[in-house]
């Protein structure tokens, strides 16, 4: 393909990309302005909304500039609780994984475990973690932790035995065969769990925060609600979406620099 | 017992074949059942031979390679190299197999690197080797290509420098060319045999076309199924390189397919 093609067909792409919103936006506007009550505010009202929130310096009421303060906290719940979950579920993931008797021990019950939602858990986590933060931590944590754990078992027990024998017939021993070829065949996988589990993680946090919690996305949702701010409700979705767009470009833009020798991350 | 004194130079001691294969029987357990893969195999190869295996599917030749590789054991007899018996995989023996068994996540010189990497040799010497070794096999536009980037053909020769980087002296080939397309086949014939000239290796080289046995081996072993066991081995001192239209070419080619028919 020409360098003119490609470029044409980039700019098609970024096109077809952005007439979905602009077109949503459109309609969005048609059905909520205009004269009338409307139980949902036009887009420009929750743009204006969103900006105070930001930045201040439009109602400058109660929530005015303080939209930061609640994406820090979320932010830091999603990664923290999402870090935590790494650490245990890639270990564990391992061990089920490449040692028969852990599997034994661990897979039906995580079986069992796994269907419940992580919504459910959560009268269970107020009354283990309290009302408040570390409730939303805890299912942040339970949010990521089976899509990453559920993807390392696959990926580790799914490494294509040639490899195993070509490592052998090369001199690897027995210990090392889990660095040298375990672990980089697994990658993938392992990535592809690391990719979802965020995703789930900004899923679960809204829920985590709107009961007993003061700050963070979820939080200022559920109390502009009470409040019937409609706008403010709407322009903390915008927020969580956009941030967890970001957050999964991040990780995507970091596996196709790990993973380029893969046909399907690179 | 038969088999030494029918050789007097080895009951002398003089000279030990690199590999040395005794009445070596194969048997899977099969459910209730136990199958057997190769009965009575007797081989003995010496070093810087080239070998083939040949015969139809089911008759053990693979069985048999594998065996020499380490990765299955013998159920019984004797599997020696340097009169030693063989128990695992190792370096000493490389395989080169059919679907390649490159590692994904490493380049062309990672890839030839690997064993010797492996065995704890320092890193500069290991990157020299490979580079020695991309070389010999013409891919030095290739080197930091990944394996996914490559021709069958391509992974194929990384697939032998890889063995031959690693100090292998049996190199173990399970139907290398048998993925690949006519003209790349051909051409891998050519290189593998001066690879071998240079090299002084010793090869056992499965395949089932009976042409490649011909063009390649000193000594062609023709097996057959139910069970799998040798019924011939052929010496082939036709002069290098061979010619496949060649008068003496084709009596061999009727000779070994009347051995393969006679057997199914």
């Amino acid at each position: 393909m020409t360098a003119l093609a490609a470029r044409a067909a980039a700019s098609r792409q970024a096109l077809l990309a952005v007439a979905a919103p602009v077109l949503g936006l459109a309609a969005w506007h048609m059905a909520t302005s205009g004269p009338g009550y409307h139980l949902i505010p036009p887009p420009w009202d929750v743009a204006v909304q969103w900006w105070d929130l930001a930045f201040g310096g439009v109602w400058d009421d109660l929530y005015s500039a303080t939209l930061g303060t609640h994406a820090m906290a979320s932010l830091g719940r999603v990664y923290g609780g999402f870090a935590l979950a790494a650490l245990v579920a890639l270990p564990l993931g391992m061990l089920i994984g490449r040692i028969p008797v852990v599997r034994d021990l661990l897979d039906p019950s995580l079986q069992i475990l796994r269907p419940i939602p992580v919504t459910a858990w959560l009268p269970l986590a107020m009354i283990v973690f309290g009302i408040g933060p570390r409730s939303a931590f805890f299912l942040v944590f339970l949010g990521a932790f089976y899509p990453i754990l559920l993807n390392t078992v696959f990926g580790v027990r799914s490494v294509e035995g040639r490899l195993f024998e070509a490592a052998a017939m090369l001199g690897v021993g027995r210990q090392a065969v889990f660095w040298k070829v375990v672990l980089p065949a697994s990658l993938p996988s392992i990535f592809t769990g690391l990719r979802l589990g965020l995703g789930f993680a900004w899923v679960v946090i809204v829920v985590g925060e709107m009961t007993g919690v003061q700050t963070g996305l979820g939080a200022i949702i559920m109390e502009a609600r009470q409040l019937s701010r409609t706008e403010i409700v709407i322009s903390g979705m915008v927020t969580i979406g956009v941030l967890g767009f970001l957050s999964d470009r991040a990780v995507q833009l970091l596996g196709q620099r790990l993973l380029r020798w893969s046909p399907q991350h690179g | 017992m038969d088999e030494v004194l029918a050789r007097p130079k080895a009951a002398a001691g003089t000279m030990l074949p690199i590999l040395d294969i005794r009445q070596v029987d194969k048997r899977f357990a099969f459910g209730a059942e136990t199958i057997t893969a190769l009965s009575d195999a007797t081989l003995r190869i010496e070093k810087g031979e080239f070998v083939c295996l040949i015969g139809p599917s089911g008759c053990g030749k693979s069985t048999l390679l594998r065996m020499v590789a380490g990765f299955e054991a013998v159920s019984s007899g004797a599997l020696l190299m340097w009169g030693k018996p063989v128990s695992g995989p190792g370096p000493d023996r490389g395989m080169v197999f059919q679907d390649y068994g490159l590692f994904p996540w490493l380049t062309v010189s990672q890839n030839i690197a690997f064993g010797p990497v492996a065995r704890g040799r320092p890193k500069a010497e290991a990157a020299a080797t490979a580079r020695r070794f991309v070389e010999m096999v013409g891919l030095q536009r290739f080197a930091d290509a990944y394996p996914h980037q490559l021709s069958g053909g391509m992974k194929q020769r990384v697939a032998i420098a890889r063995v031959l980087a690693n100090d292998a002296e049996v190199v173990l080939m399970d139907e290398p060319f048998g993925a690949l397309d006519a003209m790349t086949r051909e051409r891998l014939q050519e290189e593998l045999l001066e690879i071998w000239a240079k090299a002084r290796l010793s090869i056992i080289f499965v395949t089932h076309a009976i042409e490649e046995a011909i063009l390649l081996a000193d000594r062609v072993v023709v097996m057959s199924p139910g069970p799998g066991r040798i019924i011939a081995d052929e010496r082939i001192s036709l002069p290098r390189p061979r010619d496949p239209t060649g008068v003496e070419f084709n009596a061999l080619r009727r000779h070994l397919s009347r051995l393969l028919g006679s057997h199914h």
